[in-house]
C-alpha cells in the first residue's frame, strides 16, 4: 500500500482528478464524511488530505510514501525528499513586489515582508543586498502600502491583487508548480509500486 | 555477573553488537575528547551534517566547540603511515541543530574509519562492514551504492560553472530530472545536453539488473573507468546473503569537496532517512593535509530509537 499526502483545497482536488485518471482511484476520498484516511486496496493506494504546507513533512518524516507539494513549500523548508515529477499544475510564481514606481535606495537596508523568509534570504544574499526580513503569515501586500516594508517577496498567481492595491512585480525569482515528492526510504522499499506510479502520472502530465 | 541483554535499549544493544563486529573484523576503538578547536569545523563548514556548532571559550581563552563530527577530529589527531592501514571505529556522542525548530541535539554516531593505502578490496570490506551494520539493525535493509567520479563526469560535462554544478548536484540527490532539464535549458544547452545525466539517475536497481547500461553509458561518456570501479565495489557482494539488499542509485550523493569515488547510504524499512552513510574522502584528506586515502562511515544511532527487537518500528 502507498501512502499518499494530497494538499487540501482546489489544488488538491486537481491531483487528486489526475490520480484517478492515472488508473488510482479512490472515489470515497470526494465523499462529504469524517473519515481522514481513504483506501483502495485494489489499487494499492491509501490518500489523506493535510494542509498544503504540511505535506512535506509528512513525506519527509515517512508518515506518507509520496505527496504533492508546491516548489514554493519545497524551496521555502528544503525538506530532505525525492522530487520526482513536475505535475505542472497550480502554476504561479515566486516574486518581489513593489509600489508602483518605487526605487531601491541601495544606501539603505531593504526591508522585506514575506511568508518565505528562506526563499527571501537566499534571493538578496544571491544579490549581495542586506535586508532586514519581516515575517509576516499572511496579508502580505499590506506591509508595503502601510510602510511595514519597502518590498514583499510572495506568490502571484495573476497579479491581479496586486495591481487593485498599487503594487507590481519588479523580479521573479522562480516559477513555481506542484511536485509529486517521496519518501527516501519508502522509495527504496517500495520501488516497483512507486515506479508504476510515477510512470501513470508522467502519462498523465505529458497529455495534459 | 553476565550482562542481562534486556536491560539494555535498541540503540544499546545494536551500539555493543557493532563495536563487537567491528572490533572482530580487525578495527581498534578510537576514542576523542568531547572537545575540538572551532577552527577545525569552521574551515571545514560544508563538510558538517548540519550549520551551527555548540562554542564555549576555554580556560585559556581558545575558542571550542562540542563536537558535532567525528570524522573531522579522527583525520585530524591521526598521522599518515606510509604503506600501512588504519582501521579505526568509535562510538561517541556528536552535538547537532537537528532541525531549526528543535535546536541542538545530543545524537550517538557508531562508525568505522580506514585511513591508508585504500584499495579495492579494502573499500569492498569497508562496504560488506556497512552491510553487515546495517542487517545488525534490521533484516529489511537497503544499501544504496554511487560512484562520485562517475557522477562528477557527466555533471562536468554539462556544467558550465561552480554555480550550475551545485544546482545539478542538488537536483541530483532530488532524483529531479525535470530540474536538471529546465537548469540545462536556462543555462543556454542544448534540448539533449541534460540526457546523459538524467539516464544515468534513472539507472537505479540491484547491481546486475543496471551494471551493464552503466557500463555502455559511461564507456560513450568517456568514463569507463570509473564505471569499473563501481562494478567492483558491487562485485563485493556477488553470491552473498546481501547481494539483494544492494542498490546502485547515483542520488547517493556526497559533497564532491570532500568526498570522491565510492558513496553510500544505508536505509530500513520502517524509518524515513538514511541511518548509514559513508564513502571515500581524500579530497578531505588533502585538504587537511594528509597523503593517505580513506574510506569510513557511520551509522545514526538516533535514528534508530523507534526500532523494536527484530528490526520492527515501534509504529
Amino acid at each position: 500500500m502507498i501512502n499518499i499526502a494530497l494538499p487540501k483545497g482546489r489544488l488538491g482536488e486537481k491531483v487528486y482528478a489526475m490520480f484517478e485518471k492515472a488508473g488510482f482511484p479512490c472515489p470515497a476520498l470526494l465523499e462529504n464524511s469524517r473519515k481522514l484516511t481513504f483506501d483502495n486496496e485494489e489499487a494499492g493506494v491509501r490518500y489523506f488530505w493535510v494542509k498544503p504546507s504540511d505535506v512535506a513533512i509528512y513525506v519527509e518524516r515517512g508518515a506518507a510514501d509520496l505527496g504533492v507539494a508546491g516548489k514554493d513549500i519545497l524551496m521555502e523548508y528544503r525538506p530532505e525528499v525525492y522530487e520526482l515529477l513536475d505535475l505542472n499544475i497550480g502554476k504561479c510564481r515566486m516574486a518581489v513586489a513593489a509600489p508602483e514606481h518605487f526605487q531601491d535606495n541601495p544606501s539603505r537596508t531593504l526591508r522585506v515582508a514575506t511568508k518565505f523568509s528562506r526563499v527571501a534570504r537566499d534571493y538578496y544574499a544571491s544579490c549581495g543586498r542586506d535586508i532586514d526580513i519581516i515575517h509576516l503569515n499572511g496579508s502580505i501586500e499590506i506591509a508595503p502600502i502601510l510602510g511595514l516594508s519597502d518590498v514583499i517577496v510572495d506568490i502571484v498567481e495573476t497579479g491581479t491583487t496586486l495591481r487593485e492595491n498599487h503594487l507590481e512585480v519588479i523580479e521573479t525569482i522562480f516559477p513555481i508548480s506542484a511536485r509529486l515528492i517521496a519518501n527516501k526510504s519508502g522509495f527504496k522499499f517500495k520501488t516497483a509500486q512507486i515506479e508504476r506510479l510515477l510512470e501513470e502520472m508522467r502519462k498523465e502530465v505529458e497529455e495534459a | 555477573m553476565q550482562i542481562d541483554e534486556r536491560v539494555m535499549d535498541s540503540q544499546e544493544r545494536i551500539g555493543f553488537l557493532l563495536r563487537t563486529l567491528y572490533a572482530g573484523s580487525g578495527y581498534s576503538r578510537y576514542r576523542m575528547g568531547k572537545f575540538e578547536e572551532y577552527d577545525l569545523y569552521s574551515r571545514n563548514k560544508d563538510f558538517l551534517f548540519s550549520e551551527g556548532v555548540i562554542t564555549f571559550t576555554d580556560t585559556n581563552g581558545r575558542l571550542m566547540a562540542l563536537k558535532p563530527d567525528v570524522t573531522l577530529s579522527i583525520v585530524k589527531n591521526t598521522r599518515d603511515k606510509a604503506g600501512e592501514l588504519q582501521k579505526l571505529y568509535y562510538h561517541e556522542n556528536v552535538y547537532r541543530v537537528a532541525s531549526a525548530e528543535d535546536g541542538f541535539r545530543e545524537m550517538t554516531q557508531v562508525g568505522v574509519e580506514c585511513m591508508g593505502d585504500v584499495d579495492g578490496p579494502c573499500v569492498a570490506e569497508v562496504l560488506r562492514l556497512a552491510a553487515e551494520s546495517l542487517r545488525a539493525c534490521s533484516e529489511e535493509y537497503v544499501l544504496e551504492i554511487s560512484h562520485l567520479g562517475l557522477l562528477g563526469a557527466f555533471v562536468d560535462a554539462i556544467a558550465s560553472n561552480e554555480k550550475m554544478r551545485d544546482e545539478l548536484l542538488q537536483c541530483v540527490v532530488e532524483k529531479n530530472l525535470h530540474g536538471i532539464r529546465r537548469i540545462c535549458a536556462a543555462n543556454g544547452k542544448s534540448e539533449n545536453a541534460a540526457e546523459p545525466l538524467c539516464r544515468l539517475l534513472s539507472l537505479y536497481g540491484t547491481p546486475k539488473s543496471v551494471m551493464p547500461k552503466i557500463r555502455a553509458l559511461a564507456e560513450d561518456n568517456g568514463a569507463a573507468e570509473y564505471a569499473e570501479e563501481l562494478s567492483q565495489a558491487a562485485a563485493a557482494f556477488a553470491g552473498s546473503e546481501a547481494e539483494s539488499r544492494i542498490r546502485i542509485d547515483f542520488s547517493a550523493s556526497g559533497d564532491v569537496k570532500y568526498y570522491n569515488g565510492i558513496a553510500f547510504k544505508g536505509f530500513i524499512s520502517g524509518i524515513p532517512g538514511s541511518v548509514l552513510s559513508g564513502g571515500q574522502y581524500d579530497r578531505l584528506m588533502r585538504r587537511m593535509g594528509r597523503k593517505d586515502r580513506a574510506i569510513g562511515f557511520a551509522v545514526f544511532m538516533n535514528m534508530l530509537e523507534r526500532l523494536k527487537e527484530g528490526g520492527r518500528t515501534d509504529d
